[in-house]
C-alpha cells in the first residue's frame, strides 16, 4: 500500500473509489490535495495528493464519504502497524 | 491513535452484495452524508472491540443497502420500524449491540410512534438519525424535517407551515421522555463539527456496550443530490439554515448516573416447565362417567343467562369444571365484550358423555334464567321437554311454556340469608345437581377451588350448593 | 387423566411454550386479548420476553427482529390488527423468518364487531400482503387444537422457514375446554442461518430486498418451491362420516363444530351426510376433496364469511359436483338445524 520510500506523513488517495465530491479539498489546512484533471473510471475528476506538505491531520479522512477513497500515514507511522 | 487511518475492518473489503459493477465503491451519492456517517461508525466499532456482536438494522431510505458495507450482522427493516426491529433482536441477544440507523422519513415520519415508543421503553439500542431534511431515495420529497420554505418536489414553492407544519425536533421530544439516556444532536461540516459526530458516535455505543440504556444521536447531514447543491454549498446550507432552526448539542445525559453492567444472553430452558404453567401432572379427571342420571337429564346442553355480576359465567363454569372431573365432555362459551360490560351476560355449556359438536347451543335442553329479560329472552328456544330453572328473587311470572319442566327457586333470598347475594349463582347450580343428579355434591366440591380463585369464599359457595340441593330435594 | 379446563386463547400460549417459544410481541384487541395476557402472565415465569408494543406494526416487527436471532416468536391479535400487520408479515415471509401469527377472528369490514367470523380467509390464506408468499395456515375446532396446531405451527415455521398461522375464530378462542397438554419441546432446531454473535460467518444477513429482477426471480422461484414441498407434505383435513355420505359439508373452525352436529342429526332423518373439515387451509385438501366428489351427489360449504374458502372448494371440484354455499356474517353463527334446513332445501 505504501511506498517504501515515501515519508511520512501523507495521504494516499484511491482514484477509482474517489466520487470527486472535493470535500477532502476544501478541508485540507494546508491546501495540499487538489482535483485532477483526468476522468477516473467512473467518470470523475478525482482528488490528488500534491505530493509533499500533508501534516496526517486527518482531516480530509473524516470529511471523505467513502469508506475506502483515503487513509492517512501519520507521522511516526511503520510498515509493520497495518499487515 | 493509530498512526494510520484508512478503511476500517468493520466494512467489507469488497461489497459482494452490492448489484452491479464497482463493488468497491458506496453506491451513494458524490459528498453524501452516509458514508462519512458510515465511516464514523464502522471506526467505532472496530476501535471498541465490538464487531463479533453489532448488530445493525438498516431502514427504507438510501441506506437501505448499509448491509452491503458493515461487516457485522445485518437485519434490513420494513420503512419505519427499525425500532421495532431493533427492539425484537435486542430482547431476543441482550448481550448484542444493536443499532438501528434512520433516516428523517423512516424515523421521524412513518416511523415516529416507534422510536418515541422504543425511547420510552428506554431499550438499551443506539439509534443514528441522520437528519438530511428531505427523503433521498425517492427522490427529493419532503420531509418532517423539511425545514420552511425549503423546496422539495413534493413542496414545490417551499414549505408553508400552514399546509404542512413545522419541522419536527426530534431530540427535543425525545429528551423529554423519562426513558432514554443520551440524545445529542450533532451536524456533520467542517472538521470541527465531524470530529463532534465522531465522539457523540462512540459515546452512544459506549452507552450500550456499558449495557446503560437507550442512547439517540441525531445527525444532521448533506443530501447533495435531493438539496440540488454541490457538495460543498451542501455542506454550508447545512451549517447556516439547518442548524438555526435545530440547534445542536446534548439534549440528555444520564450515561455518569447509571452503572455499568453485564447484559447476559437468552437462556432456553424448560426447567419447571409444567408447573410454571400451571399444567396438572396428575390425574385431574376420571375416564368415564360414573353416574348416570334418568334419561331426559343426559348430555344437558345449557343456555345459562343473567344480569353481568350475577355470576352467570362462573356458574357454566363451575358446572363445566366439575363435568370435567367426573368423566363428562365439556364446552363452555361465554358471550363477551361490551355487553358483559353492560347488561346481560350468557354462557353455552355442554356436558355430554359423546363428543360435543356444537359449542353454542341454539336450543337449550336446559335453561337458568337468574332474571326475568333472560326468560323472556331464551324460553322459545328450550327443546321440548326441556327445562328451566329461574330465580324467583328476581322472576316475578312463571315460564309461560307448558311442554317443558320448569323449577323456580329463590335463589338471591337463599343467598342474602347467607350473606351475600352473590353466591345465588351456586345455589342454583346446587339446585340442578339435586334434581337432576348430573353431578354428586362431592365432585363439585372438589372442582370449586379450581374456578373460585379466592379460597376464603370457598366455604360459602359450598353452603350455597348445599342450600340448593337441599331446596329442590325438600 | 391430567386435564385442564381451559379457554382455547389460553390454550395458544401454554401450547407456544411448551413448543419452546419464549418470546411474545402483541397489542390488545379482542377476541385476541387473553392471548396476550396469558403470554404477560407465563412467559416471565419461563424465562421468556412479553412485550406489549405500542402497535400490531410495531409488535410485528418486533417479532422479525427477534427471529432474526432464531429464537421461537410469535404474536397473536385479531382482524383489524392482522390487517396491520400484513406488511411485516410479508417481510417476513420474503427474508425467510420463522415466527407464528395467531388470529382470532372477527366481524368486518371496518370496525365491525368483536363477534367471531371468519371473514380474514383471503387475507391470510391468500396472502393478504403484497408479493408471492404463501403461509402454512391451521385452523384448530377445540381448545385441545388451539394448543396442538400451536405447537405444529412453530415446527412447520422452523422446518420451512416461513410464517405459519393459527387461523381461529372468536369462539375457538373465547370457548373453554379440557385440554391435555403435550410434553415440553426440549431443544429447538439449530438456526445456522440467524444473525449470529460470532465472526466465523461474515454472510450474517436478515433482509428481503434485491433490486435486480434476476435475482429476485430467483428468490422467488425457490420460495415458490418451498411453497410446492409444503403443499405436497402437509395437507391436513378431518373427515366425519363421509365413507358414504352424498351431501358433503365443508366447513372449518367453528362451523365445523356446528357441522358435525348437523351430520348427525341429518343421519337420524335419513339423509346420508358427511363433513370434511379443512385442517390446513393452505395447503388446501383440494385433491381430497375432488377424489370425494364423485362419489357423492353435492357439496355444501358453510362460512362466517361472504364466500371465501368456497372459492377453493369450486377450483378443487371443478364444476363434476355443484356446491352450494351457506353463510353467516357479522358475528352470527348458524345452528345445526339452520343447515339441516339448507340440506333439505338443497
Ligand atoms: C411503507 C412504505 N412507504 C413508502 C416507501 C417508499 N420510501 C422509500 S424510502 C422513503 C423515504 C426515505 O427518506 P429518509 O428516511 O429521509 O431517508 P434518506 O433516503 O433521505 O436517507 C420512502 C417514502 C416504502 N419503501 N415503504
Ligand atoms: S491529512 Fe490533513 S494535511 Fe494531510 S492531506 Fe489530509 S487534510 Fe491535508
Ligand atoms: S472526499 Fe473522498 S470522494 Fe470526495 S473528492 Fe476527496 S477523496 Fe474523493
Ligand atoms: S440521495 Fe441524498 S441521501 Fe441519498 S445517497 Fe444521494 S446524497 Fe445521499
Amino acid at each position: 500500500m505504501a511506498g517504501n520510500d515515501q515519508e511520512y506523513p501523507k495521504v494516499v488517495i484511491r482514484e477509482d473509489e474517489c466520487k470527486g465530491c472535493g470535500l477532502c479539498i476544501v478541508s485540507c489546512p494546508e491546501n495540499v490535495l487538489f482535483e485532477q484533471k483526468h476522468l477516473n473510471r467512473q467518470g470523475f475528476h478525482p482528488a490528488g495528493y500534491k505530493g509533499q506538505g500533508c501534516t496526517g491531520c486527518t482531516f480530509c479522512f473524516y470529511q471523505c464519504p467513502e469508506p475506502g477513497a483515503i487513509t492517512v500515514y501519520k507521522k511516526g507511522y511503520v510498515e509493520e502497524e497495518v499487515s | 491513535m493509530a498512526k494510520v487511518l484508512q478503511k476500517a475492518n468493520s466494512f467489507y473489503d469488497i461489497y459482494e452484495r452490492k448489484s452491479g459493477m464497482n463493488k468497491d465503491i458506496t453506491h451513494y451519492c458524490p459528498g453524501c452524508g452516509h458514508g462519512v456517517l458510515h465511516k464514523l461508525i464502522a471506526e467505532a466499532i472496530d476501535d471498541f472491540d465490538i464487531r463479533d456482536r453489532t448488530i445493525l438494522i438498516s431502514p427504507v431510505g438510501c441506506s437501505v443497502f448499509a448491509y452491503y458495507y458493515f461487516r457485522v450482522g445485518n437485519i434490513q427493516a420494513a420503512h419505519g420500524r427499525a425500532p421495532a426491529v431493533a427492539t425484537g433482536i435486542k430482547r431476543a441477544m441482550p448481550h448484542s449491540i444493536v443499532i438501528s440507523y434512520q433516516g428523517d422519513g423512516d424515523l421521524a415520519a412513518i416511523g415516529g410512534n416507534n422510536i418515541m415508543q422504543a425511547a420510552n421503553r428506554g431499550e438499551k439500542i443506539t439509534v443514528f438519525f441522520v437528519n438530511n431534511a428531505i427523503y433521498g431515495m425517492t427522490g427529493g420529497q419532503m420531509a418532517p424535517t423539511t425545514i420552511v420554505g425549503q423546496k422539495t418536489t413534493t413542496s414545490p414553492y417551499g414549505r408553508k407551515p400552514e399546509n404542512e407544519g413545522y419541522p419536527v425536533r426530534m431530540c427535543e421530544l425525545i429528551s423529554t421522555l423519562e426513558a432514554p439516556l443520551y440524545v445529542e444532536r450533532v451536524a456533520l461540516g467542517d472538521p470541527r463539527h465531524t470530529n463532534k459526530v465522531r465522539r457523540a458516535v462512540r459515546r452512544g455505543l459506549k452507552n450500550q456496550i456499558e449495557n446503560k440504556g437507550f442512547s439517540f444521536v441525531e445527525v444532521l447531514s448533506v443530501c447533495p443530490s435531493g438539496w440540488k447543491m454541490t457538495s460543498e454549498q451542501a455542506k454550508d446550507w447545512l451549517q447556516e439554515e439547518m442548524v438555526k432552526y435545530f440547534p445542536l448539542g446534548v439534549y440528555k445525559d444520564e450515561s455518569s448516573k447509571v452503572e455499568t453492567t453485564e447484559a447476559k444472553p437468552h437462556v432456553f430452558t424448560i426447567d419447571n416447565i409444567n408447573e410454571n404453567l400451571s399444567i396438572p401432572t396428575r390425574e385431574s379427571a376420571s375416564d368415564k362417567v360414573e353416574k348416570k342420571p334418568q334419561q331426559q337429564y343426559r348430555n344437558p346442553k345449557l343456555i345459562i343467562a343473567g344480569f353481568g355480576g350475577q355470576g352467570v359465567l362462573m356458574l357454566g363454569l363451575g358446572l363445566a369444571q366439575a363435568g370435567m372431573e367426573a368423566g363428562y365432555q365439556v364446552s363452555w362459551i361465554p358471550s363477551y365484550g361490551p355487553e358483559m360490560r353492560g347488561g346481560t351476560a350468557n354462557c353455552h355449556v355442554n356436558l355430554s358423555t359423546e363428543r360435543i359438536g356444537s359449542p353454542t347451543v341454539s336450543q337449550p335442553s336446559l335453561l337458568i334464567a337468574m332474571n326475568a329479560p333472560s326468560l323472556d329472552k331464551f324460553e322459545k328456544q328450550v327443546v321440548k321437554n326441556g327445562m328451566i330453572l329461574y330465580n324467583t328473587s328476581l322472576i316475578d311470572k312463571k315460564p309461560e311454556r307448558s311442554d317443558i319442566e320448569s323449577v323456580g327457586i329463590p335463589a338471591t333470598e337463599i343467598a342474602d340469608e347467607l350473606g351475600n347475594t352473590r353466591v345465588a349463582n351456586m345455589v342454583v347450580l346446587g339446585a340442578y345437581i339435586g334434581l337432576t343428579g348430573i353431578l354428586d355434591k362431592k365432585t363439585l366440591f372438589q372442582a370449586l377451588p379450581k374456578f373460585i380463585k379466592r379460597n376464603a369464599m370457598i366455604p360459602l359457595n359450598e353452603k350455597a350448593i348445599e342450600r340448593g340441593i337441599e331446596f329442590v330435594q325438600k | 387423566m391430567a386435564k385442564q379446563l381451559i379457554k382455547g386463547n389460553e390454550a395458544v400460549v401454554k401450547g407456544a411454550i411448551l413448543a419452546g417459544c419464549r418470546f411474545f410481541f402483541g397489542y390488545p384487541i379482542t377476541p385476541a386479548s387473553e392471548i396476550a395476557e396469558a403470554a404477560a402472565f407465563y412467559m416471565p415465569r419461563v424465562g421468556g420476553t412479553f412485550l406489549q408494543a405500542e402497535s400490531e406494526v410495531a409488535s410485528i416487527n418486533m417479532v422479525y427482529g427477534a427471529a432474526s436471532g432464531g429464537v421461537r416468536v410469535m404474536t397473536a391479535s385479531s382482524s383489524p390488527g392482522i390487517s396491520l400487520k400484513l406488511e411485516g408479515i410479508s417481510y417476513c415471509a420474503g427474508s425467510e423468518l420463522p415466527m407464528v401469527l395467531v388470529d382470532i377472528m372477527r366481524g368486518g369490514p371496518g370496525l365491525g364487531n368483536i363477534a367471531p367470523a371468519q371473514a380474514d380467509y383471503n387475507q391470510i390464506v391468500k396472502g393478504g400482503g403484497h408479493g408471492n408468499y404463501k403461509m402454512p395456515v391451521l385452523a384448530p375446532n377445540s381448545a385441545q387444537e388451539m394448543c396442538d396446531l400451536t405447537m405444529q405451527a412453530f415446527e412447520l415455521a422452523d422446518q420451512y422457514l416461513n410464517p405459519a398461522v393459527v387461523l381461529a375464530d372468536g369462539f375457538i378462542g373465547q370457548m373453554m375446554e379440557p385440554v391435555e397438554f403435550p410434553r415440553a419441546v426440549e431443544k429447538i432446531p439449530d438456526k445456522d442461518w440467524a444473525i449470529h454473535t460470532d465472526l466465523k460467518d461474515e454472510s450474517r444477513l436478515i433482509s428481503s430486498i434485491d433490486l435486480e429482477p434476476e435475482m429476485l426471480e430467483k428468490h422467488n422461484l425457490k420460495l415458490q418451491k418451498k411453497y410446492r414441498e409444503i403443499e405436497a407434505n402437509h395437507v391436513q383435513y378431518e373427515d366425519y362420516k363421509i365413507d358414504d355420505a352424498k351431501i358433503i359439508l365443508i366447513g372449518y373452525g367453528v362451523v365445523s363444530r356446528v357441522l358435525y352436529s348437523a351430520v348427525d342429526s341429518l343421519r337420524q332423518d335419513g339423509i346420508k351426510a358427511g363433513l370434511i373439515r379443512p385442517v390446513s387451509l393452505w395447503p388446501f385438501p383440494k385433491q381430497h376433496i375432488a377424489d370425494l366428489a364423485l362419489k357423492s351427489d353435492a357439496f355444501l360449504v358453510v362460512e362466517l364469511s361472504n364466500g371465501q374458502m368456497v372459492d377453493d372448494v369450486r377450483l378443487a371440484i371443478n364444476g363434476v359436483r355443484p356446491v352450494h354455499f351457506y353463510n353467516r356474517m357479522g358475528g352470527m353463527i348458524p345452528s345445526p338445524e339452520e343447515i339441516c334446513q339448507q340440506v333439505k332445501k338443497l
